[in-house]
């Protein structure tokens, strides 16, 4: 069976379609797989929060050849809703939640064929870079299992790498999607705010959340974002793509203008990082793309406005958590403000409550001003910055993260040296554009990233760009499998 | 945690340098407008599935414990 882990979710697909693969053959090899990393627990990697039954596997043949996805087995992060199955946003505070209704992006994936294999662990409502703030575990990074997988989609991503999904689907509020993709070599698509609908996705910030694909390569992200796409009327955010999302199939870059921001590919990135990006540039120049400096002056401070804005946001959203509808409630209350008190004390974790407490100060009188409306201001200079330099350039390519995958417990006990990691992805995130990290070779071992960032609902080009580059970079994108 | 969140709120700070006077203010990234749906009944979950993942219930509806003991 080695030669079905060698496929991609297109040829799995297509393999399917052509009658030499079957859907169930297909889910029952990752359905094994994926159980058999779950029954491993503290020797596995810990990345799946629930896994299907053996009995999934008839849904999975019925499905066959019909749909343009023919069965193919999709991982999806625990934070989706998923009707009738756990779906707990990395929490305590949601441990054993059942759904009544499933996402949206969810259920368009599964008409057009996918079929539901896992739950993938995370940091505690998508707030982490690390995988480290889940109430299920820290997940274990497949190139090296003393280091983090990145975050907060770190279980999706060690998912994939480790062949233990085809593809899988994330979230990404500030690089969630990116940085996790980075960390373990494989594909990430923060795709533009707005594109895909959130409904069902248990939100954190919902002014910058977005679901996307993480995937073995650039075709498959291509063929799961076809699918992800498209206004939904209950999501008020949303609204239609303009135009197809074409299957990527450039192998030059003849013509294309790369733009390198000086802001984001210098200071605080680590030398081994900087090489492999060099080199990538290089490539690129290779393959007939024209490379120019380009400034974003105002993307220094683009962490500062996020860590305003986002836990703003998630004290109000996170403010349903209550023990009353649903999830956890604290035992023995003496009164219903007790209750409230000590369901969030004993349902959150740490980062969460750090969150909390940090969002709530900026949105108090007083504070209000100084904090949040200066932060919505220089969300605005950031944006205004992104227009100006795709004046001159169509592609913005930076590293993803500034270090390759870290060791476990290396940054818990300094939240702000955690919160820059995501010092090259938040920028793309407040101006809403879409970005996409692709690995680009190893330092010391280890996946580096490239990003790189086109204006809104460029998707089509930034797909090919990437695609010509990942070809040319020959990244096998596999770390050793078990 | 008062630490922590001191050192995340002094890197915070660093906004405060910069001139925003003229700057507005981004609510939204994506100009969307007539975002809202009709206004229209239509069905919705039935209550027992609504309230089958709640902590408590009584008859049809949440139970929690009285807000004065």
């Amino acid at each position: 069976m080695t030669d079905v882990l060698e496929l991609s979710a297109a040829q799995a697909a297509e393999a399917i379609a052509a009658g030499s693969l079957s859907a169930g053959e297909l889910f029952d090899f990752y359905r094994g797989r994926a159980a058999a990393e779950r029954e491993a627990g503290g020797d596995g990697l810990n990345c799946f929060t629930w896994v299907a039954g053996a009995e999934e596997s008839d849904g999975a043949t019925g499905i066959g050849a019909k749909t343009p996805l023919g069965g193919v087995p999709l991982a999806v992060k625990d934070l989706f809703c998923t009707e009738g199955v756990p779906s707990q946003s990395g929490s305590r505070i949601l441990e054993g939640y059942q759904p009544p209704y499933t996402a949206t992006v969810v259920a368009q994936l599964s008409a057009a064929g996918t079929t539901l294999l896992a739950k993938t662990n995370q940091d505690e409502f998508a707030m982490g870079s690390s995988n480290e703030n889940s109430a299920f575990g820290a997940v274990r990074n497949p190139w090296d299992r003393e280091r983090v997988p990145g975050g907060s989609s770190g279980g999706s991503a060690a998912a994939v790498a480790a062949g233990l999904a085809p593809w899988a689907l994330g979230t990404d509020t500030g690089g969630s999607i990116r940085q996790p993709a980075a960390l373990c070599g494989i594909v990430g698509l923060k795709p533009t705010y707005g594109s895909v609908s959130r409904y069902g996705m248990i939100a954190f910030a919902s002014s910058l959340d977005q679901a996307g694909p993480l995937t073995r390569d650039v075709r498959d992200a291509a063929l799961m974002f076809r699918h992800m796409v498209g206004r939904d009327e209950c999501d008020a955010t949303s609204l239609q793509f303009p135009g197809e999302i074409s299957l990527p199939s450039a192998e030059r870059l003849d013509g294309v203008r790369l733009g390198v921001p000086e802001e984001l590919s210098g200071e605080g990135i680590e030398a081994g990082v900087l090489d492999a990006f060099h080199a990538a540039l290089a490539k690129a120049e290779e393959l007939g793309a024209q490379i120019s400096q380009v400034r974003l002056p105002h993307a220094p401070h683009a962490l500062s406005a996020y860590y305003v804005i986002a836990p703003a946001e998630a004290s109000s959203n996170l403010a349903r958590f209550d023990g009353v509808r649903f999830g956890l409630r604290a035992e023995d209350a003496t009164d219903l403000l007790d209750m409230y008190t000590r369901t969030r004390h004993d349902g959150f974790g740490a980062e969460v409550k750090r969150r909390i407490m940090l969002g709530t100060y900026a949105l108090s009188s007083g504070y209000y001003d100084a904090y949040y409306a200066r932060a919505q201001r220089v969300r605005t200079k950031i944006a205004q910055d992104f227009r100006e330099a795709f004046t001159q350039v169509d592609v913005i390519v930076t590293p993803t993260a500034p270090t390759v995958a870290f060791k476990l417990g290396e940054k818990t006990s300094d939240p702000l040296s955690m919160y820059l990691n995501d010092f090259c992805t938040v920028p793309m995130s407040l101006a809403g554009i879409p970005a996409i990290s692709i690995p680009c070779g190893l330092s010391a071992g280890l996946p580096v990233g490239l990003q790189l960032a086109g204006p809104a609902f460029s998707e089509n080009r930034l797909l090919d760009a990437a695609h010509a580059l990942e070809r040319s970079l020959g990244f096998d994108g596999a770390p050793a499998r078990v | 945690m008062a630490r922590e969140l001191s050192a995340v709120l002094d890197h915070v700070a660093r906004i405060g340098e910069l001139d925003l006077e003229e700057v507005a203010p981004t609510s939204h990234v994506i100009d969307i407008t007539g975002a809202l749906r009709p206004d229209e009944p239509r069905p919705c979950l039935a209550r027992e599935v609504v309230l089958a993942q709640a902590p408590a219930t009584s008859a049809d509806g949440f139970l929690v414990p009285s807000p004065q003991a």
